[in-house]
């Protein structure tokens, strides 16, 4: 009977990607890509969609290389895009420790730590090219970590077994987002960007099947614009928000993507969703978003919850350490407090189903200090975690050098996205996807430090060779504002708003947010089944049509309308959080970011299908939804089973 | 707790602007100052009448978006706070919250507690970053840092560009901004070649763009949230100094 939900389709394939040795296949595609020349550059015009790090080094380098590039984003600066609160770290396969790192192990680490649910092809040039990103941002003066010799330090993180994380302090983010930024500066100073700050994209263009160009909104004015190019990428980051809590900023969407996937760009694995173990609880109904503390935390703090229910209440001293049950060092003897995130967030799961969690609502466990402050000394502890310390003391009041920190998973990441070749472009020829919009290089599960790399590796070094491949056979004729495509996609954006205007109902657009929040945390956040999935499609079908006859959406559209803004996000997340639930109860597995409580090992641990599942899930916009499943081959990384016990 | 705000309304750029009182009832101590306005967004909503803009997004305190007067002082009480950092158990049951916009004429309002920082990004484009050319960089560990530099550099490097510098400045100036810049770029090697020529030209963008000269009153580090130290602001006047005697 799920059947109905979706409609199965033709497979696809990623016919960019060179085959051959792994090692070469990036220099190949290189050589093999059309070049254009110099004098040239200057009549192409790309439009890009975001300023993070991925839509910022993207703009920068194609500005360099004399392209006319024009930007946008929400926020009122370009430096402000959600990459800027990154705090663990970036990878980058240097080897500066000689622990034994190198590109093959990266690779290597990143398809397993997938799940075996990513491209090889992919996740090596990822590796490949780490180790020029960290040349590139040291020569923009991203002020590094150094050793006192004056060389660059490095760290573990995220389950390695190497130290190749590079890191800011706890700020990692903001230091390479404002590299980029300053780039992209230079480059607007020079006028080879046009930038556009709070400027919404609500609608792709399409003439002839090429994507040529977005639809805008003013956000201070509400005048509604045409952009046209000879190309778009869309840097438009993750869709987390779809469960209103998450650690992502406020304004994080999903609108670009989502525009574009209703014309046409195929969808993949949406229902891949990174849950970090680390955050700190919810508070209150007045929640608004949630705090992640950086996952080092892990490397000296202990993990536990009361063993009984009925101490769940007494504060954390009062319980005796026979009373303590340290889970994680329980279960996973070997790992302990270290196991990666999935594994640790479902632990914490479990233990508060059990009803053994501490804190309001019964969601939370401890994370305890009091052993290393006894071991090292406050000082020392002070050293290493001060400024998480105090990050954690201000936002909930509680000292945590005297009483143990209160965490509970939170969702973090999403590493679905839209579906992108080799090139990094989507089934929409000239539509280009970069950073986390894109669904490429991390499978079913994203290691730390990560997502950085694959934003500055996409926007820095690879679409700047594939998009001008695509380029090279611009400029694409000449398109009028009058052109029929174009006054469509238009009117459609500005009949869209109207209708948001004119319901003036009786519910805000936040009690929807949150009501879909709760409904897609509950049946489609760390534990999915059949049966919840299926309740939550009826739910969300439900809720949305609820948001188009009852939703109040005060103002005009010609003005600063930050309800407006938001009513028109939560609508596409109420589309999207169907197509999540729908790819996530198709995928009768259990793979990374992805559990399936009907696929578990007899000791609760996840089970994959391989000779099922190893495919990317993509899925074509309708009514039902439409599955193309692009295979994926392991040549060198063989399907394994992850343990950690 | 129940608390009254009064906060600053301004429709648009064009409206003259008034303060209006809004009571805010049982609202939880563990609240954000940012939450605590938007459950009286919430309420204003369903009651029908406009609710207040402000801007924020990461409200972790890192992307600067945030910020307001809270009570006279840019970003409220707490030191070395934003104010999406800022939570309502530093106030009392019964207080009454003044909120106003960020003030200064290089600033404009756009609505409510909304400006426009445009001026900011402008400053870097003069200058406020390292000529490296994208693709080509050489070896990370071809140009050694000493750690007390590249720390230094990382301090100055946190500025998150809220602009409570300025809204705190009796001159409406933004040297602690330009100071932050000029020092992260200015302690790297990497940062030497254009070291001259940075500090000249984003002074000069600074002074077009209509903020006010520096006369080191030291208000801006009072309540910058990175705490940015006003020696930044001596060492950007001896870097503009030098590079002017060179000319
Ligand atoms: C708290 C936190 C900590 C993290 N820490 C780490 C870490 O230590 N290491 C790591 O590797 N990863 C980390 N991540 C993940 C990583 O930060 C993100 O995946 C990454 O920064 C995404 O970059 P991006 O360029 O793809 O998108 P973003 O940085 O999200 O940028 C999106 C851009 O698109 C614009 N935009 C969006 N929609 C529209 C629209 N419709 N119209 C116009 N503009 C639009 C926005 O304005 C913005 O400029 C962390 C994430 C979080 C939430
Ligand atoms: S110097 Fe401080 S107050 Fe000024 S913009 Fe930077 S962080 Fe904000
Ligand atoms: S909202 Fe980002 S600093 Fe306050």
């Amino acid at each position: 009977m799920t059947e109905s939900f979706w409609k199965d389709g033709d497979p696809i394939a990623d016919t960019a990607a060179p085959d051959g040795p792994i090692e070469t296949r990036w220099d190949r595609r290189k050589f093999s890509a059309k070049l254009v020349n110099p004098a040239n550059r200057r009549k192409l015009s790309v439009i890009v969609v975001g300023t993070g790090l991925a839509g910022g080094s993207a703009a920068a380098t194609l500005a360099e290389a004399g392209y006319k590039v024009r930007s946008y984003c929400y926020q009122d600066s370009p430096r402000r895009a959600h990459s800027i609160a990154a705090q663990g770290g970036i990878n980058a396969a240097k080897n500066y420790r000689n622990d034994g790192d190198s590109i093959h192990r990266l690779f290597y680490d990143t398809v397993k730590g997938g799940d075996f649910r990513a491209r090889e092809s992919n996740v090596y040039r990822l590796a490949q090219v780490s180790v020029n990103i960290i040349d590139q941002c040291v020569a923009q003066g991203v002020p590094f970590a150094r050793e006192y010799g004056g060389l660059l330090d490095n760290r573990s993180f995220g389950g390695t077994q190497v130290s190749r994380t590079f890191y800011a302090r706890g700020q990692t983010g903001q230091q390479l987002l404002l590299g980029a930024y300053q780039a992209m500066e230079r480059q607007i100073g020079l006028g080879n960007i046009e930038m556009f700050a709070r400027h919404e994209m609500l609608e792709l263009v399409i003439v002839d099947g090429k994507a040529r160009g977005i639809v805008v909104r003013d956000m201070v004015t509400g005048e509604i614009t045409t952009d046209l190019a000879d190309a778009v990428v869309l840097a438009s980051g993750g869709y987390g928000n779809v469960f209103f809590l998450s650690t992502n900023a406020k304004g994080c969407n999903v609108t670009a993507s989502w525009r574009a996937h209703r014309k046409g760009a195929l969808f993949a694995n949406p229902c891949y969703t990174q849950i970090h173990p680390t955050c700190i609880p919810e508070s209150g109904s007045h929640q608004s978003k949630l705090t992640l503390m950086s996952e080092s935390l892990r490397n000296d703090g202990r993990v536990w919850v009361p063993k009984r229910r009925e101490d769940c209440g007494k504060p954390a001293g009062d319980i005796a350490e026979g009373d303590r049950d340290y889970y994680l060092e329980r279960i996973y003897p070997s790992f302990g407090n270290l196991v990666p995130r999935d594994i640790a967030s479902r632990a914490a799961k479990n233990v508060c189903d059990e009803g053994r969690g501490v804190g309001p609502g019964g969601l939370g466990v401890y994370l305890d200090f009091a052993d290393a402050i006894s071991r090292l000394g406050r000082d020392a502890v002070e050293a290493k975690y001060g400024n998480l310390f105090e990050m954690y003391q201000r936002i909930t009041g509680e000292d945590p050098y005297e009483v143990p920190m209160r965490i509970y998973p939170a969702v973090h990441y999403t590493m679905g996205g839209l579906w992108v070749d080799y090139d990094l472009q989507s089934t929409i020829p000239g539509l280009f996807v970069v950073g986390e919009a894109n669904f490429s290089d991390h499978g079913a599960n994203r290691l730390g430090a990560s997502a950085l790399m694959q934003g500055l590796a996409d926007g820095y070094f690879v679409l700047p060779h594939t998009l001008a491949n695509y380029l090279a056979s611009g400029p694409y004729e000449k398109i009028s504002p009058d052109h029929e495509e174009v006054v469509a996609a238009r009117t459609q954006v500005e009949e869209r708003i109207q209708k948001l205007l004119s319901i003036n109902g009786d519910r805000t657009v936040d009690s929807f947010h949150r009501e879909l929040g709760h409904i897609m945390w509950e049946y489609c956040g760390m534990e999915r089944t059949e049966e919840g999935l299926t309740k939550a499609i009826g739910l969300i079908r439900g809720l949305r049509e609820e948001f188009w006859t009852r939703v109040k959406v005060p103002g005009t559209g010609e003005q600063l309308n930050q309800n407006l803004e938001k009513a028109g996000r939560v609508a596409d997340f109420l589309e999207l959080g169907e197509l999540m639930c729908i790819d996530a109860l198709h995928r009768a597995e259990s793979a990374g970011g992805h559990f399936r409580a009907e696929s578990q090992t007899p000791d609760g641990e996840a089970l994959r299908h391989d000779d099922e599942f190893s495919y990317v899930a993509a899925w074509e916009y309708g009514e039902t939804p439409t599955l193309h499943k692009e295979k994926l081959d392991f040549e060198y990384v063989h399907p394994s089973t992850r343990s950690y016990k | 707790m129940d608390i009254q705000v009064r906060v600053w309304r301004q429709s648009d750029p064009s409206d003259k602007g008034r303060m209006v009182t809004y009571d805010v009832k049982d609202i939880s101590p563990d609240a954000s100052f940012l939450e605590m306005l938007d459950v009286l967004n919430e309420k204003l909503i369903l009651d029908g009448d406009d609710p207040i803009a402000f801007d924020h997004d990461c409200r972790e305190g890192i992307c600067g978006m945030c910020g307001m007067m809270i009570n006279g002082v840019a970003h409220g009480p707490e030191r070395a706070t934003t104010t999406c950092q800022l939570h309502m158990r530093h106030f009392n049951d019964g207080d009454v919250i003044d909120v106003e916009p960020w003030r200064a004429s290089a600033f404009p309002v756009v609505k409510d507690l909304v400006v426009n920082r445009g001026a900011f990004d402008r400053i870097i484009q003069a200058g406020g970053y390292i000529t490296a050319p994208t693709g080509t960089a050489p070896d990370a560990h071809a140009t050694p840092v000493p750690k007390p530099d590249a720390d230094a550099a990382f301090e100055a490097a946190t500025c998150i560009g809220c602009g409570a510098c300025v809204a705190a400045c009796p001159n409406g100036s933004s040297m602690l901004f330009t100071a932050a810049k000029v020092a992260h770029l200015g302690l790297l090697p990497q940062g030497q070649p254009e070291r001259d020529s940075r500090v000249v030209d984003m002074l000069e963008a600074q002074d077009e763009e209509g903020f006010g000269g520096c006369t080191n009153m030291g208000e801006c580090t009072t309540v910058c949230p990175k705490g940015i130290p006003l020696t930044l602001i001596g060492r950007l006047n001896n870097d503009y100094r030098k590079a002017m005697k060179k000319r």
